[in-house]
């Protein structure tokens, strides 16, 4: 069955084990994670988890509803890349020499939007944002033309795109029926 | 209870656990769990601990106690290699729902993560299968995190909990103050029941010209058993259940069509595929019930009331999903549905009844053949019990026979490991069960093979006097293994042969009474002797070598394959 890309967003106390309660429940079914990040929230004390998975619609609901029964664990969504504004980030260790060689680099930085975060006699380090596809398309560039000595990329971060986050809501409501003070 | 005085961690525990109304205790201790013990010491008019042999045996233990009191069955055992033995108890009781806490003993703080003697990663290894694992590092979390290991425990779809208790923490002096749990905002153990749901279902049930009920585990956790009883009888709905559903319905109910799955009645699986309207009530499609899940229930809807939202789809696609306790949501339900007669479709099950009764029943409830069989040890003692008796399974041939043909009058009236299948469960469960219900008389049924695997609690039960009547149905091989081998692998019995010591003579060895019987004619005098007092028993029935447990759908099958013989 065709496989799709989706982001799951998982709210969570922070408590020690997080990350290893969620990824049991991708090791069980076999799943591979793309990429995974993990921050504090807006809301204070809660931990946002954003991890992208190939698989298929049937088996990325059955896998958010099993990391949304764990304790821990205030809610789990998934979405699909055309309902969220997401983002990586990559960075890229160049040897100054061989950049200096390559002559003019404006091309290069107006294409790509390239910053350019550290520069000394040994290297120079370019920061690129965007969807996988272009940061490696950089990389693919970098790598042919001059040559790459570190690369790093993020996971991914995504933001949904409907209006407030959808957390806030829901706490409010879990505290109002349930919440005896 | 709160101190005026600082009090000890592991007193503090204690405490803790005496708010929560823990008066039983299956444990067994060691280094890094002292402290608690000590504490306990002081303790032993409002707890009864009981030390097993082992403690796998102390988990299984407080698994049968749940099950037939309801209550949370508690587990204390020390670090390291305790804590790995009590791992099978433990991922028992998640795969069929028990409330359970463990508690481990823990090597200090200081030394977590630095391999010291029996330090284990506890929470590491029980997190996927607990419903929380828990490590108390200090003496101040004790109390939280007591009062939210119960609470998780018994509320919403129960399961285990382990608190894995640092040393340093038993140690350390606080003041105690207990606030029990009734609130954590990441969980909501119960969702709330649902109108819209709640009338699509019924509506679907009041189109049914053919309407079926499955009946879980998830009625009697409910305590839904009234319930289930006026809906069934409202609706003239014929039911079946699962093995963990077994004795929600009194076996002479007249709705009650039997025993689902693999090793179940033939007209509760071939109706599965007839009927038009499918209810499941608190139960998860699990692979033995349902067979090869293309051709399974095709033409019906599906209602499926559970509690737990992640079974919704998990394995059946549903067409009405009915959230919230079965106690509420059959309720409801009740009010909602019409009265209905469906005389011709509850008839329709008498042929099916009648042909396995021929084809199966009949040979081995009373067989022509010399050799006893199974089937009638089983009905032999259900029946000499008035089939009042909690039935205690270990796994296997014997637990398959126990379902089909031990009869019931009363509700959480059968412990067996469903789910994951334990080998082994059969005796300290029945102890656990024997604690839970002193007033009632257990049957524990085990092959030759499981009695062997937790045969050191014989030890336990001489010590306690637990009034446990085991009953071995020795046919000298691992007998479902075998019956596989014979139906699936060309007849080739690969280790599954077994010479056996002499049962009685061990039993005599703890002290424990007990009788062989390999005549028929022997058998009721001596089911009738062990029946005759509340004093533990051993009876050995050498029963039939080859016998087979029919009917039977094939693994990959589907229900509508099942055999006959």
């Amino acid at each position: 069955m065709e496989k799709t890309l989706y982001t799951l967003t998982v709210f969570s106390e922070n408590s020690v084990g997080l990350l290893g309660q969620i990824t049991i429940i991708f090791t069980r079914r076999g799943i591979n994670i793309e990429t995974l990040s993990v921050s504090p929230s807006a809301i204070k004390g809660i931990h946002k988890f954003t991890i992208t998975i190939y698989s298929t619609l049937d088996v990325v609901t059955k896998v958010v509803q099993q990391i949304d029964k764990r304790v821990d664990i205030l809610k789990a969504y998934f979405n699909t890349d055309d309902e969220l504004i997401f983002q990586e980030i990559a960075l890229y260790k160049i040897a100054t020499d061989k950049l200096l060689a390559k002559g003019s680099i404006e091309d290069l930085i107006r294409k790509y939007h390239i910053r350019i975060m550290e520069m000394n006699e040994n290297f120079v380090v370019f920061q690129k944002a965007g969807h996988y596809e272009e940061t490696q398309q950089l990389f693919s560039e970098l790598s042919e033309t001059i040559g790459v000595l570190q690369f790093i990329r993020s996971g991914r971060v995504a933001i949904t795109k409907s209006k407030v986050e959808r957390l806030t809501d829901m706490l409010e409501g879990i505290q109002t029926k349930y919440g005896k003070k | 209870m709160e101190t005026k005085t600082k009090i000890s961690g592991a007193e503090a525990f204690i405490r803790s656990l005496l708010h929560e109304g823990v008066d039983t205790i299956f444990g067994y201790p060691g280094g890094a769990i002292m402290p608690v013990f000590d504490a306990l010491y002081d303790f032993d008019k409002h707890v009864n601990h009981i030390l097993t042999r082992h403690e796998q045996g102390a988990t299984h233990a407080a698994q049968g106690y749940a099950r037939v009191s309801g209550k949370v069955g508690v587990c204390l055992v020390t670090s390291g290699p305790a804590a790995t033995n009590a791992i099978t108890g433990i991922g028992d009781a998640m795969m069929d729902s028990t409330p359970m806490v463990v508690i481990t003993g823990q090597v200090g703080a200081a030394l977590l993560g630095s391999d010291a003697f029996q330090e284990i990663d506890v929470v590491g290894i029980t997190q996927p299968i607990t419903k929380w694992a828990y490590q108390i590092r200090k003496a101040e979390d004790i109390a939280w995190a007591v009062a939210r290991a119960f609470y998780i425990a018994r509320s919403g779809r129960p399961g285990p909990v382990v608190l894995d208790f640092a040393k340093n923490a038993q140690f350390e002096k606080i003041d105690f103050d207990y606030k029990p749990c009734t609130f954590i905002r990441s969980y909501i153990p119960i969702p709330e029941v649902n109108t819209d749901q709640i009338v699509a279902a019924a509506a679907l049930i009041n189109q049914a010209k053919k309407p079926f009920a499955l009946v879980g585990q998830g009625v009697i956790l409910a305590n839904a058993e009234q319930e289930l009883k006026a809906f069934l009888e409202k609706g003239n709905i014929p039911a079946a259940w699962t093995l963990l559903g077994s004795s929600a319905m009194s076996t002479d109910f007249t709705l009650n069509k039997g025993f689902l799955g693999m090793h179940g009645n033939v007209g509760p699986n071939l109706k599965t595929n007839e009927c038009d309207v499918l209810i499941a009530i608190g139960m998860r499609f699990d692979d033995r019930v349902t067979g090869d899940l293309s051709r399974y229930a095709k033409q019906a809807k599906i209602i499926h009331l559970d509690i737990d939202i992640s079974e919704i789809n998990k394995n059946v696609k549903v067409d009405a999903p009915v959230l919230g306790t079965a106690k509420e949501t059959l309720a409801a339900l009740t009010e909602k549905i019409n009265t209905a007669s469906h005389s011709d479709w509850i008839e329709s099950f008498k042929e099916y009844e009648e042909r396995e009764f021929e084809k199966v029943i009949q040979k081995e409830i009373h067989p022509t053949t010399a050799e006893i069989t199974m089937g009638e040890v089983i009905r032999k003692v259900s029946e000499a019990t008035n089939n009042e008796a909690i039935l205690v399974t270990d796994v296997g041939q014997n637990q398959m026979m126990a379902a089909r043909y031990f009869n019931y009058t009363k509700t959480r009236s059968m412990v067996t490991s469903g789910g994951l299948g334990t080998m082994g469960f059969g005796i300290p469960a029945a102890m656990g069960a024997k604690i839970g219900a002193p007033e009632r008389t257990v049957c524990m049924f085990a092959g030759d093979g499981g009695f062997q695997m937790t045969i050191q609690e014989l030890g336990t039960i001489m010590q306690e006097q637990i009034g446990v009547k085991m009953i071995i149905l020795n046919n000298h091989f691992l007998g479902m293994v075998r019956q596989w081998q014979e139906m699936f692998f060309e007849e080739r019995y690969s280790f599954t042969k077994m010479q056996n010591p002499d049962f009685i003579a061990i039993a005599k060895a703890y002290r424990i009474e007990g009788t062989e019987v390999s005549a028929r004619e022997n058998l009721d005098a001596a089911i009738a002797d062990m029946l005759k007092d509340d004093k533990p028993y051993l009876l050995v029935v050498n029963v039939e070598m080859k016998g087979m447990v029919f009917p039977m759908i094939p693994t990959g099958a589907s229900v509508s394959d099942i055999l006959l013989g």
